[in-house]
C-alpha cells in the first residue's frame, strides 16, 4: 500500500499490509508544524509531486526494506495539495514479526523517503510570505 | 525532436508553467534542453547546479541523449515528509 494521497490521511488505512503473525507494528506520522526551522510562524503547507516517479521510489524503498530487514512490510502514504498545521502530510507503517526490524524498517523508510521522494513543500508563513523548503 | 518538459516547485513557478514543448535538433542532450529553457528564463541558470533531470521518469545526467517523444522532468531540491 504506497500511496500519494489528495485528502485527508487516516493512518489506521494502513494497518492493511499488517499480516496474521506479525508481532511488531510501528507507525511514523510526520504532522505539520507550527514553527519553521528558522522559527518563523507557518500557517500552512502545500505539498506537489511527480507522482509516478515518487510511487517508483517507493517501491525501490519498499524493494530495499525487504532486502536489508527480512520479512518486513511497509505502507506508505504521503499528502499533497493544501495542508494546515496538524494535518498529517505522510504515514509510514512497518510490520514484522518483532519490533526490532519493524522500527529499523520504519527509520529506513522515512528517512529515504525524504531524500529521494520527488516531493516538494511550500511553507507558508504569518506574514503572508511563501517558500519552498528543501530537506536538509 | 520534440520534447515535453515538466517542471515543478520553484521551477515551475520560474518557468509560469507546469509543462511545455520543446523543439530540438536530432542528436539534442538534456543540457540542449536546460540551455533552450534558459533562454525563455535567464533565471533559471541559477538552478542549473541544485536542480535533476528525470527523463521518462528516469533520473538521468545533463549529458543524456534525448530522442522524440521523451518526457523531461525538472526537479529542484525535494522537501517531502
Amino acid at each position: 500500500m504506497l500511496s500519494i494521497a489528495r485528502e485527508p490521511i487516516e493512518p489506521h488505512v494502513l494497518e492493511a499490509v499488517v499480516r496474521k503473525g506479525d508481532g511488531g507494528i510501528v507507525t511514523f506520522l510526520g504532522v505539520v508544524r507550527t514553527r519553521a526551522d528558522d522559527g518563523r510562524l507557518v500557517t500552512g503547507l502545500s505539498y506537489e509531486t511527480f507522482e509516478p516517479m515518487s510511487l517508483d521510489v517507493f517501491e525501490a524503498i519498499a524493494e530495499e526494506v525487504r532486502e536489508r530487514f527480512g520479512d518486513v512490510t511497509i505502507a506508505i502514504a504521503h499528502r499533497i495539495g493544501e495542508l494546515a498545521v496538524g494535518d498529517i502530510a505522510v504515514a509510514v507503517l512497518a510490520a514484522a514479526q518483532h519490533r526490532g526490524s519493524a522500527f529499523e524498517a520504519c527509520r529506513y523508510t522515512i528517512d529515504q523517503l525524504k531524500a529521494r521522494a520527488p516531493i516538494w513543500k511550500k511553507e507558508h508563513y504569518a506574514d503572508g510570505t511563501a517558500a519552498w523548503r528543501a530537506n536538509a | 525532436m520534440r520534447i515535453r518538459v515538466l517542471a515543478f516547485a520553484s521551477v515551475r513557478e520560474l518557468l509560469g508553467v507546469s509543462s511545455c514543448e520543446l523543439e530540438l535538433p536530432n542528436g539534442a542532450r538534456a543540457q540542449d534542453a536546460w540551455s533552450a529553457l534558459i533562454e525563455r528564463c535567464p533565471e533559471l541558470i541559477h538552478h542549473g547546479a541544485s536542480t535533476r533531470l528525470a527523463r521518462n521518469a528516469c533520473i538521468v545526467s545533463f549529458d543524456v541523449p534525448l530522442a522524440d517523444g521523451d518526457e523531461l522532468a525538472l526537479l529542484p531540491p525535494v522537501g517531502g515528509g
